[in-house]
């Protein structure tokens, strides 16, 4: 099966998680052969050895911010130049915002935040995506005989691909229309990933008590190279903004190692977090409902227990 | 100016949710309320339409018909009038196919503005909003924290990774996504709640709007099998009760030799 990865760039550097598109890419495809990458808006050169057979580009200026109809047209015609019988993607602001319009676009199915892929023999059967944010796992399958699209939730797939002959093939494609134009993408306050995307994250609840309290939590996510989150109670108390949500009204995470900081662990919240691989908690309360969920559980402080975190952090890191 | 809402109803986030223990459907012990992004979506549209003094704000909801319920308390806030499209017969109807029937009946209503919440809290997929945009030709930006109106013309801002921010100009007819952050929903008042009633509340078959119900049956594109528990964790190593220094210690020792996540 013929399988087109959509690879993303930002400010014209590849991003590293569209190697977990790629794995699924040939867990459907069976090899490299059948695997081909798109990258829009930068060069394909860095896509060079890393599992596609041919890496179609659509390097002009005037792609380099996204623009979804534009994208939506570059892919279109790579998906058509490859003869693609499927396409894969990254559950990313991104890959969100692209999918559904290709889907519709190209009359084909269309399966997202996909957590494992169902796939034997090159024929794509589906995948399991988590619904709810997380209270369940649904197993969704496509049907009849159209293009499937799929974009995988970060840090689901870990395994690594390569090889490929890398023929680079640049394509023409007009931009769409000015319906939409992207004006400029403000840089945003630090340069750690989304919490969608992020490999570690370092949240804070309420029992913070102030925005400023925050600084504690910073401080232990820099030594730690994690992205900072927040429960919806410390965001509803005004401590965080709604972008470090992690919850069922929030982002839904799965990073590889999860830290809750005075977190209770309301279902709402439990629901967003808890396909992290590795939960820690620290809380004060033993009977706190997160404890059921961690890996490893501090009863202590967190005014006593984050310094100390970051401290030893600090020593081996 | 014409505006359009599409609305939904969701158990709400403390909402128990399992598996049938054949897997073959869900069991939700909780309340049904409108999804919580479809708020931001219900008040966005009433303040446009009370910035330009003068328009509609119709409510569209494709569902059990329960969802009625919903839709009133969307009138309740202020909207005008509502139009339901009965799911009978597409019970399963996988996004595609929901996006279509919604489609039409923008194009029926020949409306200049759509609004959507960013995602619905149950099957976490963020598509129909952005699906009935492309079925249209329209321009659409999701998960939306900031909407300038100025006529024709749309400047909206999308929070992204890293804190970045797209900004982006679109001119209408377009779908909006509403993120949380776009605005504070309001309280339907009491005079609200008692005019909801008596306002217009169309049913439409998919027939109505030109669709054919074996041909969306026939097309869809995608179905749930099944569902199931996520795993069990094996219950942790809590401790307590030590100076709070070794806890930590020996927390940093098993991150980096058992779990190897450091």
């Amino acid at each position: 099966m013929k399988v087109l990865v959509f690879v993303e760039q930002r400010d014209g550097k590849i991003k590293s998680s569209s190697k977990e598109a790629m794995a699924a890419a040939h867990q459907i495809a069976g090899n490299a052969a059948n695997v081909a990458a798109i990258v829009i808006g930068a060069s394909g050169d860095a896509l060079k050895d890393a599992g596609a057979d041919t890496i179609y580009t659509v390097n002009k200026p005037e792609f380099k911010l996204f623009n979804v109809m534009n994208y939506a047209a570059a892919v279109q015609k790579a998906a058509e130049e490859f003869k693609a019988e499927a396409i894969t993607g990254m559950a990313s602001p991104m890959g969100r915002e692209l999918f559904p319009r290709l889907a519709a676009r190209l009359n084909g199915g269309l399966i997202t935040d996909i957590t494992s892929i169902q796939a034997d023999g090159g024929s794509f059967k589906g995948g399991v995506k988590p619904m709810y944010a997380g209270k369940v796992l649904a197993k969704v399958e496509f049907k009849g005989t159209g293009i499937k699209l799929a974009t995988v939730r970060p840090n689901s797939i870990q395994t690594t691909v390569s090889g490929g002959a890398s023929n680079l093939v640049e394509l023409t494609v007009a931009t769409a229309d000015s319906k939409i134009k992207t004006l400029e993408v403000k840089k945003g306050s630090s340069d750690k990933p989304d919490l969608t995307e992020a490999a570690r994250i370092i949240s804070g609840g309420r029992s913070l008590g102030s925005a400023d309290n925050f600084k504690i939590i910073n401080e232990c996510a820099d030594v730690l190279n994690a992205t900072v989150g927040a429960s919806r109670a410390a965001v509803d108390a005004g401590y965080a903004g709604h972008s470090m949500q992690v919850g069922q009204t929030g982002k839904t995470v799965s990073p590889q190692l999860y830290v809750a900081c005075g977190i209770s662990g309301a279902i709402q919240h439990m629901a967003g977090m808890r396909t992290s691989k590795v939960i820690v908690a620290i809380n004060s309360d033993p009977e706190a409902p997160i404890f059921s969920v961690a890996d490893y559980g501090i009863v202590a402080d967190l005014f006593e227990a984050v310094p100390i975190l970051t401290k030893k952090l600090k020593e081996i890191l | 100016m014409k505006i359009l809402v599409l609305l939904k109803q969701t158990p709400d986030t403390e909402a128990k949710v399992s598996p049938k223990a054949d897997g073959n459907g869900l069991d939700i012990a909780g309340t049904v309320i409108i999804n919580p992004y479809d708020e931001f979506a219900v008040e966005e549209a009433l303040k446009v339409k009370e910035k330009n003094g003068s328009g509609e704000v119709v409510i569209v909801s494709f569902g059990p018909a329960d969802v009625k319920e919903r839709m009133i308390k969307a009138l309740a806030m202020g909207a005008d009038r509502g139009i339901y499209i009965d799911n009978t017969g597409l019970e399963d109807a996988d996004s595609l196919t929901t996006a279509k029937l919604i489609a039409a009946s923008v194009k029926a209503e020949n409306a200049d503005l759509v609004f959507c919440g960013k995602q619905g809290i149950d099957a976490d997929n963020m598509h129909v909003g952005i699906m009935v945009a492309e079925l249209l030709g329209w321009p659409h930006v999701n998960v939306v924290n900031k909407l300038e109106l100025e006529g024709k013309t749309a400047r909206i801002e999308r929070e992204v990774e890293g804190g970045q921010v797209e900004v982006y100009q679109v001119e209408l007819p377009a779908i909006i996504g509403a993120n949380k952050s776009l605005n504070t929903p309001r309280f339907a008042s009491l005079p609200g709640i008692m005019k909801a009633k008596k306002k217009p509340l169309d049913v439409k078959k998919p027939s109505d709007l030109g669709l054919d119900m074996g041909q969306l049956k026939a097309d869809m594109k995608v179905q749930v099998v099944s569902y199931n528990k996520p795993p069990q964790k094996p219950s942790g190593k809590v401790f307590k009760g030590e100076p709070v220094e070794d806890m930590v210690s020996k927390v940093v020792k098993l991150l980096r030799e058992e779990a190897k996540v450091i």
